[in-house]
């Protein structure tokens, strides 16, 4: 299937946020935006749905406090109990403000690690990965929001971004489909 | 403009009456010489003889358990506490232990009034705190906010006046260093009475309030003065008013928790103290912050303030919870893990006497406000933020009766008339006061220069 996009380049992420609020209040549809830096808000104005990673994240948290606790009790308690700093090493509970920093500590890096490789997962990031920017200058200072036209008159569509302050219009037309 | 509503200021008067009263009470009932002490001492006996055997046998189990097992070392955590009971004036040997105790419990009314009073105290001064980064930071989301933090630290006068005054006049009952016969016998007294003696100590008070009532008193009035002003001076005049308030806060500030908390007992230590003091001050504020907010917001009063500022505040009692559960924690895992016997002194007593009330501020202050608070859409539900405040308002206080009850009183704490007749008469005055505070002008800032920012603040 044909589908045909218009790439809309603006030169500020206030004029962005902007043009993507009148653009879906409009009816259009926008298939994608590509922004340098991430832009305050746009994942409402384009409405995203509210990310999940939070969840994930509280998740691999506790994910990673059992392990904690299993791991503490396991080396200092169970298998090679030792006396640390007249600490004995008999019960969980009794040595516990000791192992609370190891705890906190593979709280954060299980949640911290998983949640990055879930993140990257999610939106199919791998290493080596090509870039999928349709335009190399949106790594640096421009905005591009790319606009379904398959249903649309091009020319009003056009003149319409043109109004939101589009600094480039460009229409693309492939053959594969997304 | 907010009035304080008629029954509200009525409701404040009624318990600042009632407070008054217990307080006063609670001073008049205090034992005045030594027979009394008896007598109370042979009641407690006869009330719950039986009861008292069984539980000073479960007190010493625990006691097996905590410390001296820990020590490896029997006996070890009475020898502690008798080193640090030396300490009290009247301490030396069981020949003076009634004497102890009357101390203790003459002691009593003075501590609770002092809880609550620095409690409330506390809270004025970190919202000043609070609003003085604002000014330094040249915030843009918090300007709708100025005058409801103006209006809350209209307590700072009242209330620093009177804790002022409970901790000159209350002598030896809070600090042993004033004792001169303890001090005479004392090397490491004497080593730090260049430092802790009564005249520097009355001078350091004059200082500290001095310093930040002028603060309070000159921000206010340019904060007031750029709402009719045409150009910017007022708020730059701000601005480097509060670089240098902030400055003198934090040096003071440690020296304040030095003199009123940690010379309760002189041979304790701790260089981590005057951060959780603060860590302390700065979560209830932006509580109390909060929820004069919430407050104001229900009655209408304030439509500029958005959900998106609650949030805001939200998350900084989120971070200042778990702030103050690091300093928590950082002060006593070293002091428990070394367990030098002057130093772990301080969480024997807390633990043994206060086990309930020590861990249960954890739960109130960590465990709640974690949980309650973490999901991000919580924080913009007005009663959710309420729950937690009110967690974290009791969980705080718990804190400061935990750093004043067991060094002045020891084991000879409860609960009772003079602490809740305490806690009624400043929370009334505190009601009152901020009320007023807070009725005296509009409460939209004109004229700040990020006003328009934070009114159009979103994120």
């Amino acid at each position: 299937m044909a589908s045909k996009k218009i790439h809309a380049i603006y030169t500020d992420d206030d004029l962005l946020l902007q043009a993507v609020k009148q653009t879906r209040s409009a009816n259009y549809h926008i298939s994608e935006v590509f922004t340098p830096f991430p832009v305050h808000g746009l994942d409402h104005a384009v409405g995203l749905a509210p990310t999940r990673l939070a969840i994930t994240s509280f998740l691999y948290g506790l994910t990673g406090l059992s392990v904690a606790v299993l791991l503490m009790n396991y080396i200092m308690i169970e298998d090679w109990p030792q006396n640390i700093g007249g600490k004995p090493s008999f019960t969980f509970y009794q040595n516990m403000p000791a192992f609370i920093p190891i705890m906190f500590e593979l709280t954060v890096f299980f949640a911290a690690h998983l949640m990055v490789i879930t993140f990257y997962m999610r939106s199919k990031l791998w290493p080596f990965k090509k870039a999928e920017n349709p335009d190399l200058r949106t790594t640096d200072d421009h905005f591009l929001m790319e606009v379904d036209a398959e249903n649309h008159d091009v020319e009003k569509l056009t003149k319409f971004l043109y109004d939101t302050g589009a600094s480039e219009i460009s229409l693309i037309e492939n053959e594969q489909d997304h | 403009m907010y009035t304080l509503p008629s029954k509200l200021k009525l409701f404040s008067i009624i318990i600042m009456v009632l407070g008054l009263a217990g307080i006063t009470y609670g001073f008049l009932t205090a034992p005045k010489t030594i027979e009394d002490v008896k007598e109370i001492m042979a009641e407690q006996d006869a009330h719950h003889g039986g009861e008292h055997a069984v539980e000073a046998h479960g007190e010493e189990e625990h006691t097996a358990n905590f410390v001296d097992v820990a020590r490896g070392e029997e006996g070890y955590s009475e020898a502690a506490m008798e080193h640090a009971t030396d300490l009290k004036p009247e301490g030396h040997g069981s020949a003076s232990h009634e004497e102890h105790v009357l101390h203790q419990l003459q002691t009593r009314p003075w501590s609770a009034t002092f809880v609550a009073a620095f409690f409330f105290l506390m809270i004025a001064l970190g919202v000043l705190v609070f609003y003085a980064i604002q000014y330094a930071s040249q915030a843009g989301w918090s300007p709708v906010l100025y005058r409801i933090m103006e209006g809350i630290t209209t307590y700072l006068l009242p209330g620093s006046i009177i804790v002022f005054l409970i901790v000159v006049f209350a002598g030896t009952h809070f600090f042993p260093w004033q004792n001169e016969e303890l001090v005479a016998g004392d090397k490491i007294l004497q080593g730090k009475s260049g430092y802790l003696n009564f005249p520097f100590f009355v001078i350091r008070a004059v200082i500290y309030l001095l310093g930040w009532n002028l603060y309070r008193h000159f921000s206010r009035k340019n904060s007031l003065a750029q709402a009719d002003a045409n150009n910017y001076d007022p708020y730059r005049k701000n601005f480097k008013l509060s670089v240098f308030f902030l400055i003198f806060f934090i040096v003071t500030e440690a020296t304040m928790s030095w003199d009123w908390f940690m010379s309760m007992t002189p041979h304790w230590y701790s260089t981590l103290f005057p951060w959780y003091v603060f860590a302390s001050m700065f979560v209830s504020a932006i509580t109390v912050i909060a929820l004069v907010t919430i407050y104001l917001k229900s009655r209408g009063l304030i439509p500029f303030v958005s959900d998106k500022h609650l949030h805001d505040l939200a998350k900084y009692m989120f971070a200042f919870s778990i702030f103050w559960t690091y300093l928590w924690f950082s002060q006593f895992m070293l002091i428990w893990y070394a367990n030098i016997p002057e130093e772990v002194t301080y969480f024997i007593i807390r633990i043994q006497e206060y086990k309930l009330l020590f861990f249960g501020m954890l739960i109130l202050n960590f465990v709640f406000p974690i949980l309650v608070l973490m999901n991000s859409d919580y924080k913009r539900v007005p009663w959710f933020v309420v729950i937690a405040a009110v967690f974290i308002l009791v969980g705080h206080y718990v804190d400061i009766f935990l750093l004043v009850m067991p060094s002045t009183v020891g084991h000879n704490w409860y609960f009772g008339i003079p602490e809740i007749a305490a806690l009624l008469f400043f929370m009334g005055l505190f009601i009152f006061v901020v009320g007023t505070g807070l009725g005296k002008v509009s409460l939209r800032p004109k004229n700040d220069p990020f006003i328009k920012e934070s009114e159009n603040y979103h994120f």
